[in-house]
C-alpha cells in the first residue's frame, strides 16, 4: 500500500513538471526570438533555437532601449504605478476606516457604490472619464493616479472594510480616551494593525495598473507618453512592417523585471491574492 | 469615538469620494444619461430618446458579440476552475517541488493582457502554420480556442492559489472523521471537501465570469476580433463602436451598448453569487 502511493506520488510529480514546462514554453519561445535576427523570425519557425546564423545577441535589446523609447515608457510605468498605488492604500484605509466605524446612511451608500464600482464594466464609463479627465486636466503621468484612485476605490475600499470590521473598537476607543485625535489614532493604532491588508491590497492594486492598457491609452496623449502596455500595442499598430526582433526585446524587458519581483515577493503575492479572494 | 470621528469626517472621506466621484460616478451618471443623445463630444449632446438601444439590439455585430462571448464565457468559466481545483487538490497532497509548481502556474497572472495576446498569437500562428492551417487572422476557429487556451493559462494559476487556501482550511478533524467513517476518496472529495471549499467556488465563478465578459486586453491583442469582427467580444465590440469610425451616429450607439453591457455584466454577477452562496455551509 504504501510502495504503491510512493509510486503514485513519483508519477504525479513527473506529470506536474512536465505540465510546468508546458506553461513556461511561451515564455521560452520569446526568448529564444527576442535573440535572433530579423530575418530568421518567421511565423513557422517561431519553435527554433536560433543557431549560429541566426543569433543576434543583445542587438534587439539595444534596438528596443535606444531607439524604441522602452525606458522611458517603463519610467512612466513605474511613476503612475507607485504613485496610484501609494495614494489608493492611504486614502482608501482611512475612508474604509470611517465608513467601518460611523454607521449611518451615507457610510451605507457610499459602500453600496464601492462595491457596484467593482463589477462595472470599463467600457460603461470610458468615453466620459477620458473627456472628463481632459477637461479636469488630469491626462498625464503625474496627475493620473487621481483617476486611478477613483477607479481603484472600490476594491481597496471593500477589503479594507474587510478587515477593519474584525479589529477590535477598543482598541481604538483607549488610543481616544487617551487623548488621540482620530487622525493620530488612525495613523498610529489602525494602520499598523492594516498592515497585512496593506500588502494584499497593494499588490492586487499594483497589478492592475502596472499592466492596464486602456485606461492610460484614452487618457494620456499617446503623443507624449506611453506606458509599457501601450508601447507594446503601439509596436502593432502604426510602424507599418512590425519590427518582430525588438518587440519581442520588449515583451521580454517587460517580463523580466516581473518575474524578478515575483521570484522575491512570492510569499506575500500568493498571500495577497488568498487574503483578497477570502475577504470577497 | 463617532463623534469625534465625525468632526474629522472630511479630511477621512474628502480625498477618496472626490476622486471617485471624478472616476466613477460622474461618468457613469453622465454615461448614462449620453446613451439617449446623439453626441461627438460631452458638450454637443443633443436628446433624441432610446432610439440608440433599438439600434444597438437590432445590430447583428452586436448580438454576434454577444453569443460569441457567452460561448467563450462558459467554456473558459468550466475549463479553468475544473484545472485549476484539480492542481489545487494535487498540490494540497505535501508532493514534493509543491511550492515550484505554484510559483509557475502562477506566474502568467502577473503579465499584462496585451503581452499575453501577443506571445500566444506567435505561438498559435507558429502551430498553425506547422500544421498549414489558415492563420489566426482568417480563422475564427482558431480565435476562439486560442482566446479560450490564453485565458486558461492566465487564470488557472491564479484560481488555483484561492482553491489551495480554500482546501487548507479544510479542518483535519472532519477529514479523520471521514475517513474513520469509511469514506472513499472520492466520497471525501464530494462529500465533505467540496462543500467545504463552497466560499473558494463562490469567489473564483465570480472572477471568472467577471473576467471572461469585460475580457479586452488579450481579445484586442490576440485577435482583434479578426477574421471580419467574428472574434470580437463585448467589450471589443464597444470600443470599436466608439473609437474606429467617425460621425455623429456612432458615439451614441457605443454608449447604448456599453450601458446594456453593465446591465448585464452585474445581473449575471449578482445572479451568480446569489446561486453559489446558497450552497455554502456554515462551518
Amino acid at each position: 500500500m504504501a510502495k504503491r502511493r510512493k509510486a503514485g506520488s513519483v508519477i504525479l510529480t513527473a506529470v506536474l513538471s512536465i505540465l510546468s514546462l508546458v506553461w513556461l514554453y511561451p515564455i521560452f519561445m520569446i526568448l529564444m526570438n527576442s535573440l535572433k535576427t530579423e530575418r530568421a523570425i518567421t511565423t513557422s519557425g517561431a519553435f527554433r533555437l536560433p543557431a549560429a546564423a541566426t543569433f543576434a545577441g543583445l542587438e534587439n535589446y539595444v534596438s528596443a532601449i535606444v531607439s524604441q523609447g522602452f525606458l522611458k515608457s517603463l519610467g512612466y510605468s513605474l511613476f503612475i504605478t507607485i504613485s496610484s498605488v501609494a495614494l489608493i492604500l492611504v486614502c482608501c484605509s482611512m475612508c474604509a476606516w470611517y465608513i467601518t466605524r460611523v454607521k449611518g446612511r451615507l457610510s451605507r451608500g457610499l459602500y453600496f457604490l464601492f462595491v457596484l464600482s467593482m463589477v462595472v464594466p470599463f467600457q460603461m464609463v470610458m468615453f466620459t472619464l477620458s473627456q472628463t479627465a481632459d477637461l479636469l486636466k488630469l491626462n498625464t503621468p503625474w496627475n493620473i493616479c487621481v483617476i486611478y484612485l477613483g477607479f481603484g476605490a472600490g476594491l481597496a475600499v471593500f477589503m479594507f472594510c474587510g478587515f477593519v470590521r474584525s479589529v477590535p473598537v477598543e482598541v481604538e476607543e483607549a488610543s481616544m480616551i487617551d487623548g488621540c485625535n482620530p487622525i493620530q489614532t488612525f495613523f498610529l493604532i489602525v494602520l499598523p494593525m492594516l498592515k497585512p491588508t496593506l500588502v494584499s491590497v497593494g499588490i492586487l492594486e499594483a497589478m492592475w495598473v502596472w499592466n492596464d492598457y486602456l485606461l492610460p491609452t484614452l487618457v494620456l496623449d499617446i503623443k507624449n507618453y506611453m506606458t509599457i502596455p501601450m508601447l507594446i500595442q503601439h509596436f502593432r499598430g502604426s510602424f507599418g512592417r512590425v519590427e518582430m526582433g525588438p518587440m519581442m526585446a520588449c515583451i521580454m524587458l517587460t517580463i523580466i523585471p516581473i518575474v524578478i519581483v515575483y521570484l522575491l515577493g512570492q510569499k506575500y503575492i500568493i498571500k495577497g491574492v488568498a487574503a483578497g479572494a477570502v475577504k470577497g | 469615538m463617532e463623534h469625534a470621528l465625525k468632526r474629522y469626517g472630511p479630511i477621512f472621506l474628502l480625498p477618496t469620494v472626490v476622486a471617485f466621484a471624478i472616476g466613477f460616478v460622474i461618468p457613469f451618471v453622465e454615461g448614462v444619461y449620453l446613451s439617449f443623445c446623439q453626441f461627438t463630444t460631452v458638450r454637443d449632446a443633443r436628446f433624441i430618446g432610446g432610439g440608440n438601444y433599438q439600434r444597438a439590439l437590432a445590430d447583428t455585430q452586436f448580438l454576434h458579440s454577444f453569443w460569441f462571448t457567452v460561448a467563450f464565457a462558459v467554456v473558459s468559466i468550466l475549463l479553468i476552475n475544473v484545472i485549476a481545483f484539480g492542481l489545487a487538490l494535487l498540490l494540497t497532497r505535501k508532493l514534493k517541488g509543491t511550492n515550484v509548481f505554484r510559483t509557475v502556474f502562477f506566474m502568467p497572472n502577473l503579465i499584462g493582457g496585451i503581452v499575453l495576446g501577443y506571445i500566444w498569437q506567435i505561438l498559435i500562428n507558429c502551430v498553425l502554420s506547422l500544421a498549414g492551417q489558415p492563420l489566426l487572422a482568417l480563422n475564427s476557429t482558431a480565435g476562439y480556442w486560442g482566446l479560450i487556451i490564453l485565458m486558461c493559462w492566465q487564470q488557472i494559476g491564479y484560481m488555483m492559489i484561492i482553491y489551495i487556501a480554500g482546501l487548507q482550511a479544510v479542518p483535519d478533524d472532519l477529514m479523520e472523521a471521514a475517513q474513520i467513517d469509511g469514506a472513499t476518496p472520492w466520497q471525501t472529495l464530494w462529500r465533505v471537501k467540496l462543500p467545504m471549499v463552497m466560499p473558494s467556488i463562490t469567489i473564483c465563478m465570480f472572477l471568472t465570469l467577471t473576467n471572461s465578459f469585460k475580457l479586452f486586453d488579450q481579445n484586442l491583442a490576440l485577435t482583434a476580433g479578426d477574421p471580419g469582427h467574428l472574434t470580437e467580444m463585448l467589450a471589443l465590440n464597444i470600443y470599436n463602436t466608439f473609437y474606429a469610425r467617425a460621425g455623429a451616429q456612432w458615439k451614441g450607439l457605443g454608449q447604448a451598448k456599453a450601458v446594456l453591457f453593465c446591465i448585464l455584466v452585474v445581473a449575471i454577477s449578482m445572479f451568480q453569487l446569489k446561486a453559489t452562496r446558497s450552497k455554502e455551509v456554515q462551518q
